[in-house]
């Protein structure tokens, strides 16, 4: 590839992305480019568009496209009780600390299809805190909340799941949460009766209230330094004085320009507390 | 070259990367001017020990990386388990989960690719052992940006799949035995 050529593919890229802004409100223009780019070139070649500038003039015209873009742009991978140790430091470490408090809130940012949600009520619900807790689960994708909110899995993930669960110090079995039938599992309802789905975009919307712990667990990944901060600065201010944060396995508060905001809980799980400062 | 040597190493490995990779790295010496990356496939459940055995072995520092882990010269960066690693620019690192590619996150294709598209011709793509076909794109895509491109001789990789495969797809890469590839690197470093 020239030098030349990869900067016009560049500049496709940044007015793809104003138009999705300006047509739709989605706004991906300071996610991390490298990804970005890699998307972006599977919808031109797996949709038959030859170049980004193609896909742009649908976009713009064609309001389904919206859909099948998100799909591509918001990378929707993701497991029940993924990294196992995270979830048992939240059962072992941060759960003494939330019994403390008669009512909670929990917000789980970029909740995906829901698998993050749901190991965090079945753990609240076997430590006791499922009643006294309301959980808001957001994203940007509708078809993510949707399946968020169906609560519907693919049978044969269930072991992987099942294992995860026992690993984070399950106390229970992980198919009394579930029925299942025709390859499917379907989480129990009640699991959804404290859970409020919402469309809310870490990018261009604003803090919605006092939370008592905030999971945002591989989401930011996906953002440049600069998003990143505005991010973490939502998150501070959800946050009161020794509320929690946690992030992904391999994400951290060290490049964070409110690093100081927080102090490191459990450091291994990038788990942070909120600092007074 | 001297400390303002511009541009990077990446090396992917698969199965046997262990002992490939402990014939090149421990003998880099302290001054080595480029950033290293490291691409083995471990499995995706458990927590990855490479970095913390290099960095015991090795004069230079070596790192798991997590999330916009800023680059410099002479520091080793393995990919962490479970993610794809790629380059935002030549200081910055981004991790992805998207799906795994040729069963494998991480995918070596991915950061090669990624890489190539941010050093060009600066950068030294390696393919060394591996039981299968990951990296042969992305050291084709170094190739094409102009970069230099080093596979390990299949006759004395412990799995000849992965170097095989990739000469196939890079017919002008320089075949080396994992001494070569050792004396080519030090060759490049003052
Ligand atoms: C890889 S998934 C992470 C799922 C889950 N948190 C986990 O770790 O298993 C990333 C999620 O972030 C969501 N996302 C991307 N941009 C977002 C934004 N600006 N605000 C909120 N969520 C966003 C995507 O739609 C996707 O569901």
């Amino acid at each position: 590839m020239t030098e030349a050529f990869e900067k016009v593919e560049d500049i496709e890229i940044r007015l793809l992305l104003e138009a999705l802004y300006h047509r739709y409100h989605y706004d991906f223009r300071s996610y991390a480019m490298s990804s970005v780019r890699r998307r972006l070139r599977q919808v031109r070649d797996n949709l038959g568009f030859a170049t980004i500038s193609a896909m742009q003039e649908r976009v713009l015209h064609d309001p389904q496209m919206l859909p099948i873009m998100l799909r591509y742009l918001t990378v929707q991978v993701s497991e029940m009780f993924r990294d196992p140790s995270y979830f048992r430091a939240i059962r072992e470490t941060v759960v003494p600390h939330l019994r403390t408090y008669p009512s909670l809130k929990v917000w789980i940012a970029g909740c995906s299809t829901g698998e993050e949600l749901y190991s965090l009520v079945i753990l609240f619900r076997e430590e006791g805190l499922e009643e006294r807790t309301l959980f808001y689960a957001t994203d940007i994708n509708p078809e993510a909340l949707a399946q968020a909110e169906a609560g519907v899995y693919e049978l044969e993930r269930m072991r992987l799941f099942t294992e995860n669960h026992r690993q984070a110090g399950g106390k229970t079995s992980l198919s009394d949460y579930y029925h299942s039938g025709y390859n499917r599992c379907v989480l129990d309802k009640s699991l959804r009766r404290n859970v409020v789905f919402s469309d809310h975009s870490l990018v261009t919307d604003q803090v919605f209230g006092e939370m008592h712990l905030v999971s945002c667990r591989n989401v930011m990944i996906y953002f440049d330094r600069v998003l990143q901060d505005r991010a973490v600065g939502l998150f501070k201010d959800s946050l009161p004085r020794n509320a929690f944060l946690g992030l992904g396995a391999k994400e951290s508060l060290r490049f964070s320009e409110h690093a100081d905001a927080f102090r490191d809980f459990v450091r291994e799980e990038k788990i942070y507390q909120r600092t007074g400062s | 070259m001297t400390s303002t040597a511009k541009g990077a190493v990446i090396i992917g490995a698969s199965a046997g990367a262990l002992e490939a990779l402990s014939l090149i790295l421990p003998a880099l010496p302290a001054t080595f001017p480029l950033p290293i990356f490291v691409i083995v496939h471990v499995p995706p459940h458990k927590p990855s020990v490479l970095a913390d055995i290099f960095n015991a072995k090795c004069r230079l520092r070596a790192i798991e990386v997590e999330d916009k882990e800023p680059i410099e010269p002479g520091v080793i960066y393995f990919a962490p388990p479970n993610y794809h690693m790629l380059f935002e620019d030549q200081s910055s690192l981004a991790l992805s989960n998207e799906d795994e590619v040729l069963f494998s996150r991480p995918s070596i294709d991915v950061a090669f690719e990624s890489a190539a598209e941010v050093w060009g011709a600066e950068l030294i793509g390696i393919i060394l052992t591996g039981a299968n076909q990951d990296g042969a794109r992305g050291l084709q895509a170094i190739s094409k940006a102009g970069g230099t491109v080093i596979v390990q001789n299949p006759e004395d990789a412990y799995a000849k799949a992965m170097p095989e495969t990739a000469i196939a797809f890079s017919p002008q890469a320089q075949v080396l035995s994992i001494a070569d590839i050792s004396a080519y690197l030090m060759s490049n470093s003052g």
